[in-house]
């Protein structure tokens, strides 16, 4: 009766579709930010090895220290803090919430993937950047088609997690008044005083969801696997 | 071919590389041993800028290639290289292993990558691993395979880091055979090796560094059969 009565499964279904925008934007956001300070804080690693001081590894330092800094802050401090910064400070210009939520996510959720795809690529044999560059491909594209899909494959697990994470945080997202999956239950349990029912139900949608991510991911890393066959 | 010119290497502190002027000349091939830790491998790394040299000159084919402004990446597709542990791309097949980077480059298109990488792969006898993983193959089949990767970018000169010291001894046969076969093409090589046979069967000439300086030089003959500096004579004995 409680989700039946004034459509009130519709507050379920609207919030569902935030959590999931969210989710999703902020998971791709966060996935570039998070490959592009790992590759950064990576080749500022491997160019002061060399040691050569030229115009490009000054840029790299300052990149470097600009990465480090925003990863120290966003991995030093909670998500809902973060967010009310964006809501209530950076962003106050910005009318829409969900935009807010997916700015916040994402920025959030590129600092760990930073550090899990850093992990990766050091995990990826020193000999292999040699190799590719020995046959004249460009640091870049040695990156691209060779450290990077094995770095991939290195952090998926890490990876799979982090993506629950993410998801299960954006949870949050009714402290800046967005109507997400949670929101939807929490409203429905205010004006039926019943908390059973509304939150139980959000709680299954939320595993439901997880277990069918995880299911997905356990295919695409066996797909990976293949080529680990002798 | 290549010009080195007193080129010093140096990690930290520790000089690896004191000075080394060589001339390798069109088709020549050079053989370089000498004990552990003398800077053979770091000579041949700086030669395709693998290690950055601290000081002095090195010019393959009229391009000065220590010139902070020339294209390295340009240069090293003319110039193969060969790891002690073959540094196969583990997640792509062998075809994929040998087309990337003719594809990439945009030297080959596909289709003629794809041809090139099999008539080079029936020349190892490895055709049938066109489709196999690197990890389902011997150390020697894929150091075969190494070689046939390098020379899929058609390479001026070709460049091996002990190829056969990471390989069981009864494999260590059909990589120096492939080798051989290279040498006996014309290519012009430059191998760092311990295989002494190999050395004396193929080299034109034979590097003997020592303490970051090429102590002695010249036809496998003189150095095999009547070598001066007794370091050379000491490293024979142990060797041999």
């Amino acid at each position: 009766m409680d989700f039946v009565t004034d459509n009130r499964w519709k507050f379920i279904v609207t919030g569902l579709g935030n959590t999931m925008k969210v989710a999703l934007l902020a998971l791709f956001f966060g996935m570039i930010i998070g490959a592009i300070v790992a590759v950064i804080r990576v080749s500022h690693d491997q160019m002061k090895r060399d040691g050569r001081k030229s115009l490009g590894s000054i840029i790299l330092d300052i990149l470097d220290f600009i990465c480090r800094i925003y990863l120290t802050v966003i991995r030093g401090t909670p998500a809902l803090t973060q967010l009310l910064i964006f809501f209530f400070i950076i962003l106050t210009f910005v009318d829409s919430k969900i935009v807010v939520a997916i700015v916040a996510f994402s920025i959030n959720s590129g600092a760990y993937n930073a550090e899990i795809f850093r992990s990766g690529i050091m995990a990826v044999d020193g000999g292999q950047m040699e190799a590719g560059r020995s046959l004249g491909l460009s640091y870049t594209q040695t990156m691209l088609s060779i450290i990077m899909p094995q770095a991939i494959k290195n952090c998926l697990p890490s990876l799979i997690n982090e993506m629950i994470t993410l998801f299960k945080e954006t949870s949050i997202c009714g402290f800046i008044g967005l109507n997400d999956l949670n929101r939807g239950g929490d409203i429905i349990r205010g004006t039926t005083f019943d908390a059973l029912l509304p939150l139980l139900t959000v709680a299954a949608i939320y595993l439901v969801i997880v277990m069918f991510f995880t299911f997905i991911m356990g295919i695409v890393e066996r797909k990976l696997r293949e080529s680990d066959i002798r | 071919m290549i010009y080195v010119n007193d080129l010093h290497k140096s990690f930290g502190s520790h000089e690896v590389l004191k000075g080394i002027t060589e001339h390798i000349v069109p088709g020549e091939k050079i053989v370089i041993i000498g004990p552990s830790g003398c800077g053979k491998s770091t000579f041949l790394r700086c030669m395709n800028l693998l290690e950055t040299p601290t000081s002095g000159k090195i010019t393959f084919d009229g391009m000065e290639i220590t010139d902070p402004k020339a294209n390295v990446d340009k240069i090293r597709q003319h110039l193969g290289m060969v790891f002690q542990h073959f540094n196969l791309f583990p997640h792509k097949t062998i075809l994929e292993n040998i087309t990337l980077a003719p594809v990439k480059l945009k030297i080959m298109k596909k289709e003629e990558a794809r041809e090139e990488a099999l008539r080079l792969l029936d020349l190892v006898g490895l055709r049938d691993k066109a489709d196999a993983y690197p990890g389902q193959l011997s150390g020697g089949q894929k150091q075969r395979i190494a070689i046939v990767r390098s020379l899929a970018m058609k390479p001026k000169m070709m460049l091996f880091d002990e190829p056969t010291s990471a390989l069981d001894p009864e494999m260590v046969g059909e990589v120096l055979s492939v080798m051989k076969n290279l040498a006996n093409d014309g290519m012009t090589m430059a191998v760092v090796t311990h295989e002494m046979g190999f050395a004396r069967e193929i080299a034109d000439r034979v590097f003997f560094m020592y303490e970051g300086v090429i102590a002695e030089q010249g036809t496998p003959e003189q150095i095999f059969g009547n070598p001066q500096n007794p370091r050379l004579k000491d490293f024979l004995s142990k060797v041999l």
